[in-house]
């Protein structure tokens, strides 16, 4: 790994002016830029760790319409402080790598990262959520450009994500089971005003909304709903763990699962 | 090169670090503290777990920077004050939950924190906590044996398979 220089600030502002240096890159958990790094596949100048910025932590609880989570806010505070309002995206955050990848991950950097084969693109896409940067708000649908590539410009922190809480939603993941990244992941949420299926671990473009199966099953939220629909493999994932069919088959099979869970 | 302070084991220690200084390289160069193994270097093995602040980390995925001024608990400190092995440390001795003892430092860590979290898990719960620490030799079972027995749980009708 080659040398940088390393700032902590305890503001969002100090943060901001820190990301300001040519080169600088913003630090979260560290879960993927570390081992990045190792590779020489990032570089940066400086690091700028969000960790100990306190408001940009923790799970809030006095908005009744969303669930908020700050963005420097670790995968394993979002199991244990999220499980009361919205289990779905608890359960989903309990879930991710092992237990000390969740200790030091953070749902910003995830999503700043937006891995293709990540699962919090899928809750926040399939959530409609919204991103709260230092400077705008970003809706989910708008957030996410494909392969590691997201609306953030340089030097932008994902201060807060702000979730609408669903009527009822669940996510299935088939794991891979040495990375424990999805192979497919899905998530399916219900809301008044329909329903939002979005896919992670599949596509070539990175997470997408299956707009097909949010029609049938907002009229019929039940795993039959889909059961005649059928996803193509062109522009799906293959690797040696599965073909691109494999994968069309199991974002079908993973939106079943998570409806019949929901 | 800065100079870092925090709290190792109970005892505050401090050293000079470059940016890049990874927690697992201040403890076994910095400190000494050579029971942290680096497996994999990839965050993948579990060998270098130690507790920040209570929590499990893979030390080698952290920067000694970004827990500066943190309480850090490595294998050195599961000992009990008079030298002899801890509990979890004991278990793995008495089950055979070792076989070259590469990744034990990181088990039992994983295993401490495991139970600090849930005092009496079943076997499921364990191999699940588990799942970020790889072992070459022992298939596991003794490993999962030896963590039910350091809870307290009767392993008896436990099968060394």
């Amino acid at each position: 790994m080659y040398e940088f220089d390393f700032e902590k600030p305890a503001t969002v502002a100090e943060a901001v002016a820190a990301l300001g240096r040519e080169d600088a890159m913003a630090l979260g958990g560290g879960q993927t830029l570390i081992p990045s790094m190792k590779q020489r596949l990032a570089a940066p100048s400086a690091l700028v760790s969000l960790t100990g910025i306190a408001e940009m932590r923790g799970v809030c609880t006095g908005d009744d319409a969303a669930l908020c989570v700050g963005g420097a806010t670790t995968h394993a505070a979002v199991a244990a402080e999220a499980a009361g309002r919205y289990p779905a995206l608890a359960a989903l955050a309990g879930n991710i790598g092992d237990p000390a990848v969740r200790n030091r991950g953070t749902i910003g950097g995830s999503l700043a990262n937006n891995d293709p084969a990540a699962d919090y693109p899928a809750a926040v896409l399939g959530s409609g959520a919204t991103i709260v940067t230092n400077n705008r708000s970003i809706a989910a649908d708008d957030f996410f450009e494909g392969l590691f590539t997201t609306a953030l410009e340089p030097g932008e922190i994902i201060v807060e994500v702000r979730f609408p809480i669903p009527e009822r939603a669940a996510y299935a993941k088939f794991q891979q089971p040495a990375s424990r990244f999805a192979l497919t992941g899905v998530f399916v949420a219900k809301t008044a005003n329909g329903v939002r299926v979005a896919v992670t671990g599949a596509s070539e473009s990175g997470v997408f909304r299956w707009g097909e199966a949010e029609a049938a099953l907002s009229a019929d939220f039940s795993a039959d709903a889909i059961a005649g629909l059928s996803v193509p493999a062109d522009g799906m994932v293959s690797d040696l763990h599965g073909t691109p069919a494999y994968r069309a088959n199991l974002v079908k099979v993973m939106t079943q699962r998570a409806v019949s869970a929901a | 090169m800065t100079k870092v302070t925090m709290t190792v084991n109970g005892r505050a220690v401090s050293g000079e670090v470059e940016g890049r200084t990874l927690l697992s390289a201040f403890l076994r160069e910095g400190l000494g503290l050579t029971g942290t193994h680096v497996g994999c270097d990839t965050s993948q093995c579990g060998a270098c777990v130690v507790h920040v602040d209570g929590k499990a980390v893979k030390s080698c995925t952290v920067f000694a920077s970004d827990v500066a001024g943190a309480s850090v608990t490595t294998i050195e400190g599961m000992a009990n004050p008079d030298g002899t092995l801890g509990r979890v440390q004991q278990a793995f001795q008495d089950h055979h939950g070792l076989q070259c003892g590469f990744c034990t430092p990181g088990m039992v860590m994983s295993t401490a924190a495991l139970l600090a979290e849930n005092p009496k898990p079943t076997e499921a719960d364990v191999r699940h906590y588990l799942e970020g620490n790889i072992c070459r030799c022992t298939g596991y079972h003794n490993i999962v044996k030896a963590v039910l027995a350091a809870s307290g749980q009767d392993v008896s009708g436990v099968a060394a398979e």
